[in-house]
């Protein structure tokens, strides 16, 4: 038992955090959501560094690293809120790697691994991440996902809340992935929530330095325990949602027979915690938190469409009650 | 990254599945505090001979030198068997570990023996009427008397005071120095007609803790812990060992408990409501989180070393979903759950302790936001 990184993850946790804090701050953020565009030129690195085909075997022309390591990029891509259509591209792949025939893997798997094409995964009636402008989309209609091809599909562009990422409703035919959908579903709801941790631990850490400088009545406004409990509830949160995430980021690669518990848990904590934290986040800030060159409202918006894409924590809670009936012996503490 | 134990744990955990099997504590003895201590006494005697009254402890003095991960394993597997915490735990978790920090050979000789085997127990006199969360504010003095000392005070909350030897007291012992200087930590002997044990009934009717009235009491020189005027840095070793390796007993519990619940729920046909089984499906979410959080803290102490604030968290984690539980098990179970007595009647009464004792999750927040964010102290 070991729940932790290894130094290799570590490594590559803070070489994203580092790379991103340069390449990716807010200004570049805040130009590209209201250009209605990605950030071509860090999409283009990103590309490069081999990002989007991290967790894609290497016979496909991905990394071959796991579901762990595509979590760590993700969770980085979600605190700098970046403008790139690396999610989609990720969901996709994931879906189609799983539960995707031969045909479809070579078909897709390599243009996703190297960037040369994008994908996006969503259901019929969603705002999708990243579908205005992709390749391929994982289209998921009553629980069964097809894979339609740009070509097939009918793409209508949503201008949604969040600007740093292009949002489409789609529909179209395509051949279905035949596999284990629910383990493919599973592996995205997952690495969704990463990316939520990585929007919560921004949140965070930006009102943590926010209401240690601001100063009413002499005192930092953080010196206050209204403030500085709204702070540890946030803390408490983003940690929930960083377990659970985690958990089913393993669960994804280790343990496929508690991936359906994993990933219901962590959609619903991340669900939950991106949008509390965000919206803490505002209030902590005051009247700065509301206005559109704090930044904060980035992620809170990016929160927003993030727990849609995770799905109905009510429906996720409700089959996690029901399963735990249904399998007392593993619930019940079960390694 | 990996979740699954290791081969020395499984190891670990076979073992003790194995004597736990053979070794059925029983019963758990429903009315009376008495023979409920009695049952957990025997049980430690038992643990004892067993060889596994505390893994934890390095095998010099009598434990397994067991990993953290091995400590919570233990915890875990004593809750899944139903097995009751040791009738000294306080010894066991919180004065032993004391004294391998801060005690002489001699103290360790004479006392890490009778608190293994139950002879002796231990319990911890740190709160006082005045003095809860803010601890450093404790009144109780001790006065140079010959070469030994002379304790005057009151202290609250003693949970097994009754049946202690031993007490951990932190007292006064020089009034001009500032707060948290000029404390000093003793070991009293509660075996003297200067200090009175008086129960403490709390809202469930029961009396799990004590008041003590302390009337010039004598304590020997040989039993100060870390030197006179060192008294606050040792009282802050002990509160760091409060929430290692409980917390996933605690957890345990909990788990059994949303089980039971769960179990009810659907044996009445309850779980096909939506509304129930999304409350138990919330519940199911947090438990599991408290545990995977206190897997994750323990990850982060062998890498940094000492235990970290973070157990502030989960230790606020699992109060708070267990009141929530005791608070759901009246929606599922209706009146069922609130007679008097009953499993869920106490459980919805004894959950309320839970977010004061060991740190008022107020409190905790306070560690939380100032020890793990930083945020500037509060006021």
């Amino acid at each position: 038992m070991n729940f932790d990184f290894t130094d290799e993850q570590r490594t590559i946790k803070a070489t994203a955090r580092e790379l991103l804090a340069e390449r990716s701050p807010f200004e570049r953020v805040r130009a590209a959501a209201e250009a209605g565009r990605y950030d071509d030129a860090l999409w283009r690195e990103l590309c490069e560094l081999g990002w989007p085909g991290i967790a894609v075997a290497e016979e496909h022309g991905g990394q071959g690293l796991g579901t762990v390591e595509l979590a760590v990029l993700l969770e980085e891509l979600g605190y700098a809120v970046a403008a790139v259509p690396l999610l989609g591209s990720a969901l996709a792949a994931l879906a189609i790697e799983q539960a995707g025939d031969g045909e479809q893997r070579a078909r897709w798997l390599p243009g996703l691994a190297s960037g040369e094409l994008t994908g996006a995964l969503g259901g019929v009636r969603d705002a999708i991440a990243d579908a205005a402008d992709a390749d391929v989309i994982v289209l998921v209609e009553a629980g069964a996902p097809r894979v339609v091809a740009r070509a097939d599909a009918d793409v209508e562009v949503i201008d949604a809340i969040d600007p740093t990422r292009r949002y489409a409703r789609v529909r179209g035919d395509g051949p279905a992935l035949g596999g284990d959908v629910d383990a493919a579903l599973g592996r995205a709801g997952g690495a969704v929530a990463a990316e939520v941790v990585g929007v919560c631990q921004r949140a965070l850490d930006m009102t943590v330095a926010y209401v240690s400088e601001r100063r009413q009545f002499g005192v930092p406004v953080g010196s206050f325990q209204a403030v500085s409990h709204r702070c540890a509830e946030m803390l408490l949160r983003t940690e929930g949602a960083r377990s659970a995430a985690y958990f089913a980021a393993w669960a994804a690669g280790a343990a496929p027979e508690r991936l359906a518990e994993a990933c219901g848990m962590a959609c619903v904590a991340a669900g939950e915690a991106g949008v509390e934290v965000t919206g803490s986040a505002i209030q902590a800030h005051g009247g700065i938190g509301f206005t559109w060159e704090a930044d904060v409202h980035w992620l809170f918006k990016r929160a927003q469409m993030d727990a849609a894409l995770l799905g109905s924590a009510s429906a996720h809670r409700v089959r996690l009650a029901r399963g735990v009936a249904a399998r007392p012996a593993l619930a019940n503490g079960g390694h | 990254m990996d979740l699954t134990f290791s081969e020395r744990e499984t190891a670990f955990r076979d073992e003790l599945r194995e004597w736990l099997a053979v070794n059925d504590p029983g019963p758990e003895p429903l009315h009376g505090f008495d023979p409920h201590f009695a049952w957990r006494r025997d049980f430690q005697r038992r643990l004892y001979a067993g060889g596994w009254a505390a893994p934890h402890w390095p095998r010099e003095h009598g434990g397994r030198g067991a990993t953290l991960t091995e400590s919570a394993i233990f915890f875990e597997e004593l809750g899944r068997a139903r097995a009751p915490l040791p009738a000294n735990v306080l010894g066991l978790l919180l004065g032993g570990p004391t004294l391998m920090v801060w005690g002489t050979e001699e103290q360790r000789d004479r006392f890490l023996g009778p608190i293994l085997s139950a002879e002796e127990i231990w319990c911890q006199g740190f709160s006082e009427p005045q003095a809860g969360s803010d601890l450093a504010a404790l009144k109780t003095r001790a006065v140079r008397d010959g070469d030994g000392w002379l304790v005057t005070g009151q202290k609250v909350w003693t949970s097994a005071a009754q049946y202690a030897k031993w007490c951990m007291v932190v007292a006064r012992t020089d009034a001009e120095a500032e707060k948290h200087k000029g404390l000093t930590y003793f070991l009293m002997d509660m075996e003297q007609p200067e200090v009175q044990v008086r129960p403490l009934r709390q809202m469930t009717g029961e009396s799990e803790f004590n008041e003590l009235f302390i009337e010039g009491a004598r304590i020997a020189d040989e039993n100060v812990i870390g030197g006179v005027g060192n008294g606050w840095k040792v009282a802050l070793t002990t509160l760091m060992n409060e929430r290692a390796g409980l917390g996933f007993f605690l957890q345990v519990r909990m788990r059994q408990l949303l089980d039971d619940l769960i179990d009810e729920a659907a044996a009445r046909g309850l779980l096909d409501d939506d509304v129930i089984a999304d409350a138990l499906g919330a519940l199911h979410v947090k438990t599991e989180i408290v545990r995977l959080t206190a897997y994750r803290g323990l990850a982060a102490v062998e890498r940094y070393g000492q235990p970290g604030p973070e157990g502030s968290l989960t230790k606020w984690m699992w109060s708070d979903a267990n009141q929530q539980l005791a608070q759901l098990a009246t929606r599922v179970l209706g009146a069922e759950a609130l007679v008097a007595g009953s499993r869920w009647g106490y459980e919805l009464l004894r959950a309320r302790g839970y977010s004061i004792e060991g740190g008022t999750t107020e409190i905790l927040k306070n560690i939380v936001a100032e020890r793990v964010l930083g945020l500037p102290r509060a006021r």
